[in-house]
């Protein structure tokens, strides 16, 4: 007991303040948002999009915009642009609640929308969901499961993981969905009481990810069930995820 | 004859046919003299085979040329000289299986009958392994394939009192998917099945005609919490085919991040552990501790996973002299907080009581079913890739292998503490003596250029779960013919289910999280 005690006490007290207090620290190299400078691409480049491993580029009037919720965050396009027009800046927040707000076009410096009426208006204040794992690497796994760790102690903001779906207001989904789990998704879904809300995290959630295309599974969740809030990142950074969920339920805008 | 070694590219021209019962034999009596099987798999038989003659004598004729055919590989480790031995034979519809004698094979085989469909003769629990589409048309070996992920016949125990308990695939966790059954009788396990299959991505076989743009990023989440471990792997395959020398300092900053890997990894689980036996203090601390190691590895790469640091030929980012003081220091914190908070599992009574005696397996068992990793080591087998087939900076630098023989859940917690202090303390040794110079080699193709044409490639890593296996062929266009992954996760969830028996059902998941093995990494 008194070994607990003195650990305690060398362990100290650990909580982010976030978001009352300081952003956590982010690594110098991390990958965040993209920006895309407004200068034109030299014509008929398009180096990036051969470079993309997702298709996650496209060329818009003739310059590149970026699909965030196809991008696995890699920088292979930023290392082959020849321009420098593309660089990942520290900007955590990525989470949209349109899918076409994930799209980042040259110039482009707003969020995308993050309000959610419904889920402001009965989650703000408690807000149960159900993970469902469907194919996900265990990243985006682990850096959701990570919100519950004593460093970012998601039950201050009254969010919780919950057992089952029947007590659940909704679900968040990682994966690209494979066939061999539609079934189990889609009941799990089908489970959690009306009114409920649907969160996908990460690329493969999103869109497949790295798996986009195969024919194993259904190119994430969005296919099958609708979403309310779709948060990019291959996996995205835990507070990327936190970010998104506070945004979700009305505690920052 | 060359002594194939770690990282090796062996010529299909030099490798030939073996009948399939001499191939069968080879392997049996490998395993019977204590070798390792690293791989099995097949490929369709336009690919490889030498021309000119067939050893043995027995083949089928023709069937090399017959397209319907497949051709399997076998790579069998030695671990006491650190020798790869590379067999090759042609099948058409089925073979004798190895199973009945050699457990470690049984996945093995069910996977060639689900690809290929090639069947084991005689296999003693023949059913598919992850529900994927054959690569091969012929007849149904189950019926009505592929079927729903799931429906297969489970091991049943009969009599009155005897019941069953079906968990998932969906678990109460932010866990992946799997499907878990029990024969119960009262509280006492007889037997715990497994089935796995809802994480499939089809990973190999779109490897399959590659490499492309995305093949690294498929190694990266092949199993995303073994990132480091699994680019390794890929990446020695690369070099040894393109005789790539990665710089020293590419070397060891690899080491350094394949050393992150498992300690972030290995201190989540005594968390987890501790979690699972209601002692909140270690759970609390090592949560946050393994976020503090992640975040290390973000430090050098921008990505708590690793994603984008081990590239073919070394690593994509350099860590300069403040950023490597930098590591070192928060490394130091790391391992003085995960001391404290660790030790307190071995000085309380009631974590001692539930991980003692819990969930054994015996060294017999392990080697019978090829145990890897720490898994296997808790269980009193002296195995690591990193000693046994030194390649890259564990040529250079080698790392202690701690080993406990009691193999229950106190073994699989204790060893994991133990590896956290070895690899603690090789990074740090490594980083005060961090070579000068270039961290990649310069000459690295780019990721999605062809391959020497006709090559055997293979490659190991020893990642926090155990021993990873790559395995590339290429035919004559230098493309994956096939490229074989095999995750420890592979072996060791037999290890799981060995392990529930004759337990109590409660003890299930303390025993899981002991394991702590990979569902996306079994089903690809
Ligand atoms: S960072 Fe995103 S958009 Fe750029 S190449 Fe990688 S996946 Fe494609
Ligand atoms: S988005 Fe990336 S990190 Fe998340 S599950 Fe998919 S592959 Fe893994």
């Amino acid at each position: 007991m008194s070994g607990i005690l003195k650990t305690r006490l060398q362990q100290g007290h650990r909580t982010f303040t976030w978001p009352d207090g300081p952003l956590p620290p982010l690594p110098d190299r991390f990958r965040g948002r993209p920006s895309l400078g407004d200068a034109a691409c030299p014509e008929n480049c398009g180096k990036c999009l051969g470079a993309c491993p997702t298709g996650a580029l496209h060329l818009e009037d003739g310059k590149a915009a970026l699909d965030t919720g196809r991008c696995l965050f890699c920088g292979a396009c930023a290392t082959a642009c020849p321009a420098l027009r593309i660089t990942f800046t520290a900007e955590h927040r990525l989470a949209s609640a349109t899918r076409e707000g994930l799209v980042v076009r040259p110039g482009d410096e707003d969020l995308p929308p993050r309000k959610v009426a419904l889920a402001r208006k009965l989650f703000s204040r408690s807000l149960k969901l159900r993970e469902v794992s469907a194919g996900g690497c265990n990243a985006c796994e682990a850096d959701t499961n990570v919100l519950g760790t004593l460093a970012w102690d998601l039950g201050r903001f009254g969010i919780s993981f919950v057992a089952s779906p029947r007590h659940a207001d909704g679900i968040l989904v990682t994966g690209p969905v494979p066939e061999n789990m539609r079934l189990a998704l889609l009941k799990t879904w089908e489970a959690v009481p009306a009114p409920k809300v649907c969160i996908v995290v990460g690329a493969c959630a999103i869109s497949g990810g790295p798996f986009a295309g195969h024919g194993e599974v259904h190119d994430g969740a969005a296919g099958l069930i609708p979403v309310d809030l779709f948060i990019p990142g291959c996996p995205p950074h835990p507070l990327t995820i936190l970010d998104g969920l506070l945004a979700l339920i009305g505690r920052i805008d | 004859m060359t002594d194939w070694r770690n990282a090796c590219a062996i010529p299909l021209a030099g490798l030939a046919d073996l009948s399939v019962w001499d191939f069968q034999d080879c392997v049996s009596v490998g395993l019977m003299k204590g070798a390792q099987l690293l791989a099995l798999f097949g490929v369709p038989a336009r690919v490889g085979g030498r021309q000119d003659a067939v050893a043995g004598g027995h083949q089928d004729a023709g069937a090399s040329e017959d397209p319907d055919c497949v051709r399997l590989f076998a790579v069998l480790g030695h671990p006491g000289n650190g020798t790869l031995e590379p067999f090759s034979t042609v099948v058409k519809d089925s073979f004798l299986s190895l199973a009945p004698i050699h457990p470690q094979v049984q996945l093995f085989e069910r996977e060639l009958a689900e690809k290929w469909r090639v069947k084991p003769q005689g296999h003693p629990w023949f059913k598919p392994v992850r529900f994927e589409r054959p690569s091969r048309d012929g007849a149904d070996l189950w019926e009505a394939h592929p079927a729903a992920c799931g429906t297969a016949d489970f091991f049943r125990v009969g009599g009155e009192e005897v019941h069953e308990v079906a968990v998932g695939p969906v678990h109460a966790g932010i866990i992946e998917p799997g499907h878990f059954r029990f024969q119960c009788h009262g509280e006492t396990v007889y037997h715990l099945e497994i089935l796995l299959g809802y994480q499939h991505r089809g990973i190999e076989r779109a490897l399959t005609g590659g490499p492309g743009p995305r093949t690294l990023h498929f190694m990266e989440t092949a199993a995303g919490d073994t990132t480091i471990g699994h680019a390794t792997a890929h990446c020695q395959l690369a070099e040894a085919v393109f005789g790539l020398a990665v710089p020293p300092r590419g070397r060891v900053l690899r080491g350094v991040a394949l050393e992150l890997e498992r300690m972030a990894n290995h201190i989540g689980d005594l968390g987890a552990l501790a979690g699972d036996v209601g002692f909140l203090p270690t759970q609390a601390f090592c949560g946050r501790i393994r976020g503090d190691v992640l975040n290390l590895t973000a430090r050098l790469c921008g990505n708590r996973f690793g994603r984008g640091l081990v590239r073919p030929g070394g690593v994509a980012f350099d860590a300069e002299p403040a950023r490597v003081r930098e590591v070192v220091r928060l490394l130091e914190q790391a391992l003085a907080d995960a001391t404290g908070a660790i030790d307190l599992l071995w000085e309380s009574g009631s974590v001692l009581a539930r991980f003692e005696g819990t969930g054994p397996v015996s060294a017999e068992t392990a080697t019978r079913i090829g145990l890897v990793g720490p898994a296997a080591r808790a269980c009193g087998l002296s195995q690591d890739v990193r000693r046994d087939y030194p390649c890259g900076i564990w040529a250079d630098a080698p790392i202690e292998v701690p080993t406990l023989s009691t193999g229950d859940v106190f073994a699989r917690a204790r060893i994991r503490w133990e590896e956290i202090r070895v690899s603690a303390e090789w990074i740090l040794a490594n980083l005060a003596d961090l070579p000068d110079g270039a961290v990649r080699a310069p000459d690295a193709p780019p990721t999605a250029a062809p391959w020497p044409a006709d090559t055997l490639a293979v490659s190991l890593t020893e990642g926090w779960r155990g021993r990873i296996c790559h395995a590339a062929v290429t035919g004559p266009d230098g493309r994956f013919a096939a490229y074989k992954i095999v995750d420890p996760s592979f072996f060791n969830w037999f290890g799981l289910a060995q392990a529930l028996r004759d337990q109590e059902i409660s003890d299930f998941p303390l025993c899981n999280k002991s394991f702590n093995l990979s569902y996306c990494g079994f089903d690809l």
